[in-house]
């Protein structure tokens, strides 16, 4: 099946499963956005255990779904790998140091003789909840922002420096926090993962108390979300973008490149204006209503709408992962990713995502088969 | 910034990763192993409906989650550090070696932290049998993403399955199947995580007896002592004869690592197997610095050959035949292949100036003289044929290390199994003292075991194809000198806090008052 398509095609399919990827990648940060209203929506020690319960029985779906993103980005565009982890290094590492005292701090948090102290593992959640977020969005807005880096295939003959991707920044990576629009992305990813927090939290407790006053918090976290998500949708539709030709490959700026792409690409515009129109919807509706289920259509509004940006940064002959260094050193999805043989075996892998998403479902629905209250959790054998 | 890469940046790049590997595989083995005795036991629970057994699961549960936190923790890294630290090794074979990674992702992670989910607190919500379905899936999940990260390790050591396109400059998959079931992938999955079984039964025994020296949780004790030693029994049995399939085909394809595990200098027919060595630096050779021979040696005749080829004659290379070849034995000497891995380089590099100038004449004579040379790619980065021989002390001594300990504990679950057939478990506290202290010997084993495999392929990353310093991200040395020392800070810190857990855990006892 998959061998009878070209290798651009494979290589679009895997842009595509990369994208779904980030886009339930963001979905999932809820947690994160979660985390970082622990004291903001728990006022007593009971709201506050009964709030990181309630995030906590879904931290490694998020924790999974990055380290299964990283996975397939190497599986599929290596070089992507290559140059931005092994070139933005600081960025790439302040984000792992957040998951990695995240994955801690739940089992940990009120575990008799834990060393550090309860509070120390809600701080290190509170650290994975603000910065894990914001850089993550930042790092992110590299794809339609560019960084500093150069290609060099030929390196690999040279003894004493054979480093193909070399990164041009002494900054590492930290230099995409000077630019506006990283930053505008940054903190509309941080805004929204605390919007999905909120929304996910409401609907998944049964304390009148919390319940209020997450959604008092939903107008606090709704509002700087769109201010930033909004500037950063507009000023992408006037900046120049990075187009390559498809027949040599040789990458230029286009003015307005990204608004040419959503002409241009129609289905894909209908699909991010549906996102973010679920993603107003939930939050709207949850807003004016008593109601609860404003996470899933702002969950899927975030899954299509990070979809689409990252289809707007990739496809029609768009680099992905441009370089301002060295233009021609940009990363397409071409020139970046695996061999055709490897894209189609993993092609024929992914035929079972299908079947590993009923079970998450399945499994997603039995731990939300009853509301989280302090009585269940006084029951429970491994509250944290 | 095009800068020399230098040696400096090479070591503190491998400390780094040696150190999160390392404290990766502290909390992994016991995932792997306390998994399934988890499983066992609930099954019982499910078949009997003991409400002991429920405890018992339920006891062993809670240390399982403090240890899988953590093992979730530091594998994070890992994964990524292919990235940030080995960025060219990335994109020289990423087109492989990412396949095993993003498979592991999207099967078995997946599979393993969705169950988790439900096994820590579907209790009260899932039927039994769902309940342990969901353990078992955990069991399965766990071990299958040991299998993918296990399959990338042993295709680094024996390359199959690829090859190297010069438009490209990396290597390309041509045989998933060769890549997936290659014998040193099927060996070194099975020795591996045998080898957490075993640790996992040496943990559940080890705590279990300090219970029965304590006199108390007797019955959660005995349980869990007579199921852990039928499973470390036959885990221990398994993971010698898998380990032992594994030295073979390393004896083949690995022929330094298999001259360092025996520190073989010289190589011989009917060569004997070391039992007992005192490993100096060579007063032979001064011109190979690293390089060491016996002071004083005990062996067992002809049994290295045996182990190696299954013929008690067969001709095993040491390190000197393998530097300086051996024609009698069709050995090459390390010059000419250092030789031929720059003209493969060479041939790389005039192929893609050819293909710039249009000229399809020099490129084929390029393709087909690189082609010839290939295999040896990676000795082109060398000009000192002595930094082919890994630290030849540090893979000896652990390799001795991990073999006496995986048979002092097929000896330690063969007595526990006579102890318990013969009633006298309580009463044996000697053994079950014994007991106690074989929990730390098990965790020196698994790390014994990965230095053994790790240091003893230095200097490669990819077998004779990519050695470190060809494999280093460009950074400045600073930068990795700080994030070891951060990861060195954080990752000590969670294990005391770990480890004071687990200690109070075990201390406490059963929540709900096992017997």
């Amino acid at each position: 099946m998959f061998e009878t398509l070209s290798y651009f095609s494979l290589q679009q399919y895997w842009w595509i499963i990369i994208s779904l990827l980030a886009g339930i990648l963001v979905f999932l940060t809820f947690v994160q956005g979660g985390q970082s209203l622990i004291y903001t929506l728990g006022k007593t020690e009971t709201e506050q255990k009964v709030i990181i319960n309630s995030l906590g029985r879904k931290w490694e779906f998020t924790f999974t779904t990055l380290v299964t993103f990283g996975g397939a980005f190497f599986a599929s565009f290596p070089l992507f790998y290559s140059t931005s982890f092994g070139g933005a290094y600081w960025v790439w590492m302040a984000i792992l140091f957040c998951f990695v005292i995240q994955a801690v701090a739940y089992e940990f948090r009120t575990k008799p003789s834990n060393f550090l102290g309860r509070k120390t593992y809600e701080a290190f959640l509170i650290a994975n909840g603000f910065l894990g977020t914001i850089l993550l969005g930042t790092a992110i807005g590299t794809f339609f922002t560019g960084s500093e880096f150069s290609v060099n295939k030929n390196n690999l003959t040279l003894i004493s420096n054979p480093v193909i991707s070399q990164w041009e920044s002494p900054w590492r990576g930290l230099e995409a926090l000077m630019n506006i629009q990283n930053i505008a992305l940054g903190l509309a990813v941080f805004f929204l993962a605390r919007v999905l927090g909120l929304l996910y939290i409401m609907n998944n407790l049964s304390d009148k108390n919390i319940f209020d006053r997450a959604k008092c918090n939903l107008w606090f976290n709704a509002v700087p979300f769109l201010a930033f998500f909004l500037f950063f949708l507009i000023r992408l539709m006037f900046i120049d973008g990075f187009s390559y030709d498809p027949v040599n490959h040789f990458v230029t700026m286009e003015a307005s490149k990204y608004f040419n792409n959503l002409l241009q690409m129609p289905v894909n515009t209908s699909i991010l204006l549906t996102g973010i129109a679920g993603v107003l919807f939930g939050i709207i509706r949850t807003l004016y209503h008593p109601y609860t289920r404003g996470i899933w259509f702002a969950g899927a509004g975030t899954i299509l709408t990070v979809f689409s940006l990252f289809i707007l940064a990739g496809f029609n002959h768009t680099a992905y992962y441009p370089s301002t260094y060295d233009l021609q050193s940009s990363l397409t999805i071409e020139n970046s990713s695996s061999s055709r043989f490897t894209l189609t075996v993993m092609s024929y892998l992914s035929l079972a995502v299908p079947f590993v998403i009923l079970y998450i479902f399945y499994a997603w629905r039995a731990m939300n088969s009853t509301k989280i209250d302090a009585d269940e959790l006084e029951k429970d054998h491994h509250s944290y | 910034m095009n800068e020399t890469i230098n040696a400096s940046l090479v070591e503190w790049s491998r400390a780094q990763f040696a150190l999160t590997a390392i404290y990766h595989w502290i909390f992994v083995p016991l995932t792997l192993g306390l998994s399934f005795i988890l499983a066992i036991m609930e099954s019982l629970y499910v078949k009997t409906g003991d409400p002991e057994w429920k405890k018992i699961t339920k006891f062993w549960m809670t240390l399982f989650g403090v240890n899988f936190a953590i093992g979730v923790a530091t594998g994070i890294i890992l994964e990524f550090e292919f990235g940030t630290n080995w960025s060219n090794y990335a994109w020289f074979v990423g087109d492989i070696f990412g396949a095993p990674l993003a498979i592991e992702g999207i099967f078995a992670f997946f599979l393993e932290s969705t169950f988790v989910a439900l096994m820590f607190f579907g209790w009260n919500k899932l039927s039994k049998t769902s309940h342990l379905f969901s353990t078992w899936m955990v069991a399965f999940g766990a071990n299958l993403s040991a299998m993918w990260i296990l399959v990338a390790n042993a295709w680094m050591q024996n390359p199959v399955g690829m090859k190297f396109n010069p438009d490209t400059a990396r290597n390309e998959m041509v045989s998933f199947l060769d890549v997936w079931l290659s014998p040193m992938a099927v060996n070194k999955f099975l020795h591996t995580i045998s080898s957490g079984f075993v640790l996992s039964a040496a943990f559940v025994i080890g705590i279990s007896s300090w219970y029965l020296l304590k006199n108390r949780n007797k019955l959660l004790a005995k349980r869990s002592i007579a199921i852990s030693a039928v499973f470390g029994m036959m885990a221990i049995l398994f993971n010698i004869f898998w380990g032992d399939s594994s030295a073979r085909e390393i004896a083949q394809k690995q022929p330094m690592k298999f001259a360092a595990f025996e520190g073989l200098y010289k190589g011989q027919k009917g060569a004997g197997l070391t039992t007992f060595a005192i490993i100096t630096a060579s007063k032979d050779d001064p011109q190979y610095e690293n390089i060491n021979n016996y002071e004083y040696r005990i062996e067992l005749p002809n049994m290295l050959s045996y182990m190696a080829y299954r013929d008690f004659n067969a001709f095993i290379p040491g390190v000197k035949d393998l530097l300086d070849g051996n024609k009698a034995q069709g050995i090459m000497a390390i010059t000419e292949k250092v030789g031929r891995g720059k003209l493969a380089m060479q041939a790389l590099s005039d192929y893609r100036d050819a293909r710039k100038a249009h000229n399809k004449a020099a490129a084929d004579s390029a393709t087909k003289l690189m082609d010839e040379n290939f295999k040896y790619f990676g000795y082109g980065y060398f000009d000192n044929p002595g930094n082919l021989v890994p630290n030849i002390p540090l893979t000896f001594y652990s390799f001795r290390v991990m073999v006496v300990l995986g048979f002092f504990f097929l000896f330690f679950f063969a007595v526990l199994l006579i102890l318990i057939y013969k009633n006298r478990l309580e009463t044996s506290r000697f053994w079950l003292k014994i007991a106690v202290v074989s929990i730390p010997l098990a965790y020196i084993a698994e790390q014994a075991g990965w230095i053994t495999a790790e240091a003893g392929r230095q200097p490669w990353v990819i077998q004779d194809l990519m050695p470190t310093l060809a494999a280093v991200s460009q950074l400045d040395t600073m930068s990795v000198k700080i994030t070891f020392f951060l990861f060195a800070f954080i990752f000590t810190l969670l294990l005391i806090a770990e480890l004071k857990i687990m200690f109070r855990q075990i201390k406490l006892g059963p929540k709900d008052g096992g017997n």
